[in-house]
């Protein structure tokens, strides 16, 4: 109520409104069987970095894909600079001066970052257009420090240079209003930082930018003000100066968070050793070493970490460690047992889970339904299934069972896993993997695009795991996450362990350095 | 994209009912015939004359539709058995030899393996022996697609000539008949193992009911079996069939022997009902190895979905045979006909997923 008064008053008083950017004024939009925006008001300032924070489904996403003209509102207004418009398509936002950075990136891969840029663009005449976009880049480039060569082709860039082509494809297009979706997310600490001192230029110049995020600790790190939805409803928009994280976190989720107590040294059953791999070497896709010569081993009722920034070799060994990838020389042995180049399927007898980096390529068939995913890992046995055909009855019983354990929202257990949201996805991997009642569960990046309760979550399931007196390996880029979790922590740097030390006695500044692969 | 005052705009559709489903490919045949309308006109016919002469001659008389269950038996067979590869992702487009071979196969039984047994193991014998050969000969694709990576489009397109060579060499050579009159083809078959027919009509009716009881079975297999279930893992996403420690080789292998099986069933029903023995390989099949293709993407790779589609496109060859007698338009009009339609259920595929909206612009 307090909002729409406000806005009102803006809309009419004249004096203000130069400085109010966006204005998003009662927008709905209705999907069907779920309401993504509810009568939502929306105000971004001229030179602000507005963070728009919600957990995963809360609408932060759909509300700026109607700004950028993806999706027409069922109901709503849309003010910029104080005139109202319509915004039928992204090249009509364009026009209007707004831009938006995907999380996944719109880039072609095989031409150059000029040619990329020319792409789309008006007014730019027939003759010579990447050598006039060339300069456009070397200019920007200089003012905003961007080191981005025009010349270089999109493939050979990393993610957050790819990102920051994609700002720059805004600004090209004239863009005086920057919408980016999480956009932290595919990068390193060192190019967040990077990209956090450009947004501040850009709002130095006077452009919006508006910020997407889950992660609180973004929102004091970046933002001025931000816009808190839940639900499909805006729950606040606040000052991030007069506000702390406990609110904020509050607001989003609607209540407090538990607090999680990590036990590491339990009692009630024998310690053994579930997993030992010894002097380990493994090739990447492209055939490159990406293990090299890595010894660890994991006990029962112990979570064991490997920390890094992705791709020192992770993915690599715990693909190597599950049977999805040939080791080339070393030996993994599961509860006494040499399983060096095994086949998958020995491996998971062997009571090994694992959930792995790439949840749609790998880790579900998002054509199947639910029910069908639950037992990729399992369908060959009873009672899933009898000689010759699928227990349906039975599947449709453990279904049931698991999406109310675990919690998936979903209308019911036969629609296809890939109507999802990332979230709900990654639940039913984890009833499917934990359902096993695994000794030892691989972990890759298990929190990954999860919004603060989802994740919460999946560490309550994990410590829980734990106390029953199984072993887990956790693959994380998280220090925070891997600190809260992990007995052990292995930081993993160019293919081999830094170190292996207690996590005990580790700060997240001393695990942060050992990340970027410096020895303490 | 806009053209003049109004807005084209491609949405994705965030559901699919079954009735668009079944709604989109009836529209994608409607829009294929306006299409070979305009061809029609071109040579000159009226496509009304010409319509009334495909759908009167075909689905319009008793007849017309005993020469359709007859052309249907082949084609729901081979579509049946490419609906299983390619739920497996393997695009078998070699059912044409494998047709060809399970001829092959029943003309070894019935000429040279058992010439004077009784008919009752001879029949069954054929049938088996086709279905191995088929199977077998299909098999090969596969092997060379798991342990060479070769493509499989092409090593079971190129199979088919292979197939077609052999059979040009046996007739040619050593199973040239000699009560031919140096014609290329073997003896007659012994009348005794023919095919029984139903009187009256060329439908041969114990390939038909294998026809339809492997429409039903194949259906139960892909959907209900563990089988099946590996199959449609392996054919959807190979990256998680191998997180479930699903066999690659075992499940393409599998797959093509069924699907080539399949279609060498097709071969024996053609030359121990039809034919009864084996000439040049088009005399033969004429083709209903690729238009099972079309079978299979029209069904929407159902199989039971699959005895309607082939229905409807064995009416449109039965169709196709009338104008070229009545109309005397060469047989390549009936190719264009049926190279349309696959074009625009192909094309029409689309729009399950994605919605086109027109709207007006308001300036």
């Amino acid at each position: 109520m307090k909002n729409q008064n406000f806005s009102s008053f803006l809309t009419n008083s004249k004096s203000n409104i130069s400085d109010v950017a966006i204005l998003m004024k009662n927008i709905s939009k209705r999907f069907p069987n779920v309401i993504a925006n509810d009568n939502v008001t929306f105000e971004a300032r001229t030179g602000e970095i507005h963070a728009l924070l919600g957990e995963n489904g809360a609408g932060k996403t759909t509300l700026m894909n109607i700004l950028y003209g993806m999706y027409q509102p069922d109901k709503g207004e849309i003010y910029l600079w104080g005139r109202k418009v319509k915004i039928r398509s992204p090249r009509d936002a364009i026009r209007l001066g707004i831009g938006m950075v995907h999380q996944h990136f719109k880039l072609i891969a095989s031409l150059s970052v000029a040619e990329n840029l020319a792409l789309g663009l008006r007014n730019i005449g027939i003759l010579l257009p990447v050598y006039k976009v060339k300069r456009f880049v070397e200019n920007f480039s200089r003012k905003y420090e961007l080191e981005i060569y025009p010349d270089a082709k999109i493939w050979q860039l990393s993610a957050g240079e790819r990102q920051r082509v994609e700002i720059l494809k805004a600004l090209v297009h004239g863009a005086r209003i920057l919408i980016l979706d999480e956009p932290t997310t595919v990068l390193t600490p060192l190019e967040r930082d990077k990209l956090f001192t450009m947004l501040r230029r850009m709002r130095n110049d006077g452009c919006s930018i508006i910020f997407i995020t889950h992660k609180l600790k973004e929102v004091f790190l970046i933002s001025d003000r931000v816009t808190i939805l839940r639900k499909g409803k805006v729950v606040a928009t606040l000052d991030t100066r007069s506000t702390n994280p406990e609110e904020l976190a509050k607001l989003m989720i609607g209540q407090a968070l538990p607090r999680l107590n990590n036990i590491s040294d339990t009692k009630s059953y024998e310690r053994r050793e579930v997993l030992r791999v010894k002097d380990l070497y493994v090739l990447n896709d492209r055939g490159l070493l990406a293990v090299k010569g890595v010894s660890f081993s994991i006990h029962s009722g112990e979570i064991f970490g490997v920390a890094g920034i992705s791709g020192n070799g992770q993915r690599e060994l715990a693909e190597a460690i599950v049977g999805l990838r040939a080791v080339k020389s070393g030996q993994i042995v599961i509860e006494g047992e040499d399983v060096t180049n095994f086949p998958p399927r020995k491996i998971l007898r062997k009571g090994v889970a694992y959930i792995p980096e790439d949840r749609i390529k790998v880790g579900i068939v998002p054509d199947m339904s639910i029910e069908e995913n639950v037992i990729l890992r399992s369908y060959w046995q009873r009672p899933f299934s009898g000689r010759v055909f699928l227990n349906f009855s039975f599947l449709n019983e453990w279904t049931t069972k698991l999406i109310q354990e675990y919690n998936v929202m979903t209308p019911n257990t036969k629609i296809p896993v890939k109507l999802l949201s990332g979230g709900n996805m990654q639940k039913v991997i984890l009833a499917r993997e934990l359902s096993l009642h695994p000794r030892l569960l691989i972990a890759v990046y298990p929190t990954y695009g999860l919004d603060v309760s989802a994740t919460q979550y999946v560490h309550s399931l994990f410590l829980k795991h734990k106390e029953q007196g199984n072993a887990i390996l956790i693959v994380s880029e998280d220090p925070e996450e891997i600190l809260a979790l992990c007995d052990r922590v292995a930081v993993m740097f160019n293919g081999s362990f830094l170190d292996i030390k207690s996590a005990k006695n580790l700060s997240v500044k001393e695990l942060q350095l050992m990340m970027a692969g410096i020895k303490i | 994209m806009r053209i003049f005052n109004y807005y084209i705009k491609i949405e994705r559709r965030s559901v699919t009912t079954p009735q668009l489903n079944a709604l989109i490919p009836f529209v994608s045949v409607l829009i294929s015939l306006l299409i070979a309308a305009a061809v029609f006109a071109f040579q000159g016919i009226d496509p009304l004359t010409a319509y009334k002469a495909i759908f009167i001659k075909s689905f319009g008389t008793i007849k017309g539709i005993t020469h359709i269950i007859s052309k249907l038996i082949p084609l729901l067979l081979c579509g049946v058995g490419l609906i299983i590869s390619f739920r497996s992702n393997l695009s078998n487009i070699g059912a044409e030899g494998q047709i060809i071979i399970g001829a092959l196969a029943a003309t070894w039984i019935a000429l040279y393996a058992l010439p004077s047994v009784s008919p009752s193991i001879v029949i069954p014998c054929m049938f088996f022996l086709g279905f191995l050969a088929g199977g077998a000969w299909a098999t090969i694709p596969a092997i060379l697609r798991i342990k060479f990576n070769v493509n499989e489009v092409i090593s079971t397109l190129m199979m088919n000539y292979i197939a077609f060579k052999i059979t040009e060499y046996l007739i040619y050579g050593p199973w040239k008949g000699e009560s031919t009159w140096g014609f290329p083809q073997t003896d007659l078959f012994p009348e005794s193992v023919w095919l029984p027919m139903i009187p009256g009509t060329y439908i041969h009716y114990p390939t038909l009911v294998l026809a339809l009881s492997a429409a039903v079975l194949s259906e139960v297999l892909i959907s209900r079996t563990k089988l099946g279930y590996e199959l449609r893992v392996f054919g959807l996403s190979p990256d998680a069939a191998k997180y479930a420690g699903i066999s690659f080789l075992k499940v393409s292998v599998i797959a093509m022997f069924l699907s080539g099986g399949l279609a060498g069933l097709a071969g024996v029903g053609e030359i121990a009902g039809i034919h009864h023995r084996l000439r040049y390989p088009w005399a033969i099949s004429s083709g209903y190895g690729y238009t099972a293709i079309i079978v299979a993407w029209l069904s929407r790779l159902n199989c039971l979905a699959a005895i309607p589609a082939s229905f409807m496109l064995a009416g449109l060859l039965v169709g196709g045979d009338a104008i070229q007698v009545t109309l005397r338009l060469p047989v390549n009009v009936v190719y264009i006909f049926n190279g349309l339609i696959l074009l625009c259920v192909t094309g029409g595929e689309i729009l399950t997923k994605y919605r086109v909206r027109i709207l007006r612009k308001v300036s």
